[in-house]
C-alpha cells in the first residue's frame, strides 16, 4: 500500500514540477490527514476522516481560491507509528499542513516532531493529552480541540456533590490521554474530599477479568471508566458479563457513538452512565442539530454512526481552524507559513457543537464542556447533555502557575490533591 | 482468597483460548516444519467470516446463529489453510525461511483486505443465552459462563487431538512424518496429502479459536498479530510440536497475564516474556519439547 502511494506521489510530484511556472501562485494546498485506521481506535479514526471529507466536500475542496488536496495516512495509536507516517506525509507526500493525530501519545510525538520542521504546520486531529500543549509547547503545533483534562471539567464536582458519592474506583488506560482525563476528574473530586483507587491497564488490553473481579469485590460507590476504543468495549462487555452493577461514570471517549453503536451486553449497563466531554449526541443547540442532520444524510448509509463521534467532531473542529485561517490569509502559505500561523493563532470560530473556539498563548483551545447522561431515546442509547460550562481553558480556569505546580499528569501523579487545609 | 481463586480461574480460561489457537500452530509446525506466520490471519479470517454468517441470523433471533457462525468460521479457516498449503507452501517444502516469508506476506495481504472489506468497527459474537450469562460457583459467586465453556472446549480439543494423534491411522502417519518424512513417503503414504490435511486441521483450530476468541473479547483489526505472538510464545515455552507442551505453555502464559494484571498491571506484558526468556535459557527446546 505504502509503495503504490509513494509511486503515485512521485508521479504527481513530477507533474507538479512541470506545471510550476504557469500555476505557481494557485497550486493546490496539500493537506495531510493522519488518523488511526488500525488498532484500538480504528472506529474513531474512520469517523474522523468522515467528518473531514464531509467538510471538504461542502466547500468543494477550495479555500481562499486554492484547491485543497487531501492525503490520508493511517497509524495505530502508537507514537512511533504516528511519527513514521507523519514523516512520510512531510517528506514523501510533501504536504504543507498535517491534520492529526488521534491518540494522546501520538500527539506528544508529533508535537516534538513539529519542532524540527520549518515552513510546515501540524494541527491536531483528536489527541487529548494535556502536556502536548501545556508543557513545552511547539510554535507550529496548534490544537483547536479541548484536551482530556478540560473534558472532565465539572464531572468530579457533579459526582461528589450532586450524586453524593464519596469513593470511586477508576479504571484507565496506561498512557498520556487517560492520565489527563483521570487528572481532570481527580482535581475536583479529591479536592471536594473524595477518595479514589486506580486500576491502570496498557492500551490494547482485551481481558480485564482480574481487575473486574477486584472492583466487584470492593465497596466503592461508583466506577469511573476512562477506557475507549476496543479496550473500552472489552472492559464494558466483561463488566456486564461479570454482573457488575455499580453506578458508572465515564471518560469522554467511553460515552460515545463509537461505543454505543457496537452491539452487545455493554449497552445495558451503559444506560444512565454520567460522563463529560466536548460533545454529546443530543445538545440543545441549533447549529449542532444541523450538523448531526448533515452527517446522518451523508454517512448513515455508508457505515456512519447515528450521530458523529467525539473523534469526528474533533477532526472537524481542527479542520475548521485550518480553513478559517486559510480564508483569512487568502490561501497564502508563503514566508514559511508565518502569516498563516499567525492567522491560526488568532482564529475564532464556532465548532460543530455550536461552542465558541479560540486559542490561548500555547495555541490550545478554550471552549465549552458538556456534562452528559446516557439515555434511551428513539429506541437507542444516546448521550444527552444536561449541563454546559462555557469557555473552559486548559488549567480549568484556575491560575496557570498553581495548575502547573501540580505537576504533569501521570500514573504516579493522578491529580488527587486533597482540599487545602 | 476468593479473589485469588477468581484470578487463577481467569488465567485458566484465558489459557484455554490460547491453547485452542496455539495447538493448531504447534500441530502445523510439528509435521510440516512450517512456522506459519499467517496463523493469526486464519484466526481473523474465521472470525470475520463467521461474524458475517452470524449477524443476519442473530438479527432474526435464531437460536443457532452462533453455532452457524462457529461452523462457518471453522470451515472457512480450514479451506484457507488447505489452499495455502496446496497453492503456496507445498512447492517450497523444506525451505523453511522461504515459507516463513511467504506466510508473513500472506498475513499482510489478508490484514489489509479484511480492513478494506469489513472496516475498522469492532465486532463481537453473542453466544446463546445458555452459555452466555453468569454461573454461580461455590465460594466465587457469579462467574461468566462462557469462560467456563472455553475450558470445556479446550479440554475437548486437547483430548480430541490426543486421540487423533495416538489412536487413528492419520495420527500414526502424522507422528511418523514428524520423525522421518522420507521414510513415510517410501512406505507408500501420500505425504503431501497428509500435509494438506494437517494444515487444514491446524487452520480449523485457529478458526475455532477465532470464533471463541471473538465471543470472549472484541474482534478488531490487529488481533491477528496479537494471537500470532501469543501462539509463538506459548509454543516456544511449551515445546514445538507437542500437544501437552502447548497446554503447559498456554497455562503458564495465561496465568502470568492475569496474575500480572492484578499485581503489576503496567508490566504484566513483561512477565510472559520473562517466562519465555527463562525457558529459552534453561531448556531451549521448550518445557516438554524433544531435543
Amino acid at each position: 500500500m505504502t509503495f503504490s502511494l509513494s509511486r503515485r506521489t512521485a508521479l504527481m510530484g513530477t507533474g507538479a514540477l512541470l506545471a510550476t511556472p504557469a500555476f505557481a501562485q494557485r497550486a493546490p494546498i496539500r493537506l495531510g490527514g493522519l488518523a488511526t485506521l488500525e488498532g484500538p481506535f480504528a472506529t474513531g479514526g474512520q469517523d474522523g476522516f468522515r467528518c473531514v471529507q464531509m467538510e471538504l466536500e461542502r466547500i468543494n475542496n477550495t479555500v481562499g481560491g486554492r484547491r485543497i488536496e487531501f492525503i490520508r495516512e493511517s497509524s495505530n495509536a502508537q507514537a512511533d507509528v504516528a511519527l513514521a507516517r507523519a514523516r512520510k506525509l512531510i517528506e514523501q507526500d510533501n504536504v504543507d499542513i498535517i491534520l492529526g493525530p488521534l491518540s494522546g501519545a501520538e500527539g506528544i510525538a508529533l508535537r516534538d516532531y513539529s519542532r524540527t520542521l520549518t515552513g510546515k504546520t501540524i494541527v491536531n486531529g483528536s489527541s487529548g493529552a494535556a502536556d502536548t500543549t501545556l508543557r513545552n509547547p511547539s510554535t507550529n503545533f496548534f490544537r483547536f480541540n479541548t484536551d482530556g483534562t478540560q473534558w472532565m471539567a465539572g464531572l468530579g464536582n457533579h459526582v461528589f456533590r450532586t450524586m453524593g458519592i464519596r469513593d470511586v474506583a477508576i479504571v484507565a488506560g496506561d498512557y498520556a490521554f487517560p492520565y489527563a482525563q483521570v487528572f481532570g476528574f481527580n482535581i475536583e473530586f479529591c479536592r471536594a474530599g473524595g477518595r479514589t483507587t486506580h486500576y491502570w491497564a496498557p492500551l490494547g488490553t482485551t481481558d480485564f477479568g482480574s481487575q473486574i473481579a477486584q472492583i466487584n469485590r470492593s465497596d466503592v460507590g461508583a466506577l469511573v471508566v476512562v477506557h475507549g476504543g476496543t479496550d473500552g468495549l472489552a472492559f464494558m462487555t466483561q463488566y456486564a458479563q461479570a454482573g457488575g452493577n455499580k453506578p458508572l461514570i465515564a471518560g469522554s471517549i467511553m460515552a460515545d457513538q463509537s461505543m454505543l453503536s457496537a452491539r452487545g451486553p455493554h449497552r445495558r449497563v451503559m444506560v444512565g452512565m454520567i460522563s463529560s466531554g466536548p460533545i454529546a449526541d443530543v445538545i440543545d443547540d441549533q447549529s449542532w442539530r444541523d450538523y448531526v442532520e448533515r452527517y446522518r444524510r451523508r454517512w448513515l448509509n455508508e457505515g456512519g454512526f447515528q450521530s458523529p463521534s467525539i473523534h469526528g467532531v474533533n477532526y472537524a473542529t481542527n479542520l475548521a481552524g485550518i480553513l478559517t485561517a486559510l480564508a483569512a490569509v487568502d490561501g497564502d502559505l508563503s514566508g514559511n507559513q508565518a502569516a498563516f500561523q499567525r492567522a491560526l493563532a488568532a482564529a475564532r470560530f464556532k465548532a460543530p457543537t455550536g461552542a465558541d473556539v479560540r486559542l490561548d498563548h500555547n495555541r490550545q483551545a478554550i471552549s465549552d464542556i458538556f456534562i452528559n447522561r446516557v439515555e434511551e431515546r428513539d429506541g437507542r442509547a444516546q448521550v444527552v447533555a444536561f449541563s454546559r460550562a462555557n469557555g473552559i481553558n486548559q488549567t480549568l480556569n484556575t491560575p496557570e502557575a498553581a495548575f502547573l505546580a501540580l505537576g504533569s499528569p501521570s500514573r504516579d501523579n493522578p491529580g488527587c490533591v486533597p482540599a487545602a487545609t | 482468597m476468593d479473589l485469588a481463586a477468581t484470578i487463577a480461574l481467569n488465567g485458566l480460561t484465558l489459557a484455554a483460548l490460547y491453547f485452542i489457537v496455539a495447538s493448531g500452530f504447534s500441530l502445523i509446525f510439528g509435521l510440516m516444519r512450517v512456522v506459519n506466520m499467517a496463523h493469526g490471519s486464519l484466526y481473523l479470517v474465521a472470525a470475520y467470516v463467521g461474524y458475517a454468517v452470524f449477524e443476519p441470523l442473530y438479527d432474526r433471533d435464531l437460536w443457532y446463529a452462533w453455532y452457524a457462525g462457529l461452523a462457518a468460521g471453522i470451515v472457512c479457516a480450514a479451506i484457507s489453510g488447505a489452499l495455502m498449503q496446496r497453492l503456496l507452501l507445498g512447492w517450497m517444502q523444506g525451505q523453511e525461511l522461504r515459507q516463513a516469508l511467504v506466510t508473513i506476506g500472506v498475513s499482510i495481504i489478508v490484514a489489509d483486505q479484511l480492513l478494506a472489506f469489513y472496516g475498522g468497527n469492532p465486532r463481537q459474537f453473542f453466544a446463546p443465552d445458555a452459555i452466555f450469562g453468569a454461573t454461580q460457583l461455590p465460594g466465587l459467586g457469579g462467574y461468566p459462563t462462557f469462560r467456563l465453556v472455553q475450558i470445556g472446549i479446550a479440554v475437548a480439543v486437547g483430548v480430541g487431538l490426543w486421540l487423533l494423534l495416538n489412536r487413528t491411522r492419520l495420527g500414526m502417519m502424522i507422528r511418523a512424518g514428524v520423525d522421518d518424512r522420507d521414510m513415510l513417503g517410501a512406505c507408500g503414504v501420500n505425504v503431501p496429502l497428509v500435509g494438506v490435511a494437517v494444515f487444514a486441521l491446524g487452520a480449523a483450530l485457529a478458526g475455532l479459536g477465532g470464533v471463541i476468541g471473538a465471543t470472549a473479547q472484541p474482534l478488531a483489526q490487529g488481533v491477528d498479530g496479537r494471537f500470532l505472538l501469543v501462539s509463538l510464545v506459548v509454543v516456544i515455552v511449551g515445546g514445538m510440536g507437542s500437544v501437552p507442551g502447548t497446554a503447559v505453555g498456554a497455562i503458564l502464559i495465561g496465568l502470568a497475564e492475569q496474575i500480572g494484571q492484578a499485581i503489576f498491571p503496567t508490566y504484566s506484558v513483561v512477565l510472559s516474556f520473562v517466562i519465555m526468556v527463562a525457558v529459552l535459557a534453561t531448556r531451549p527446546q521448550g518445557i516438554l519439547g524433544r531435543a
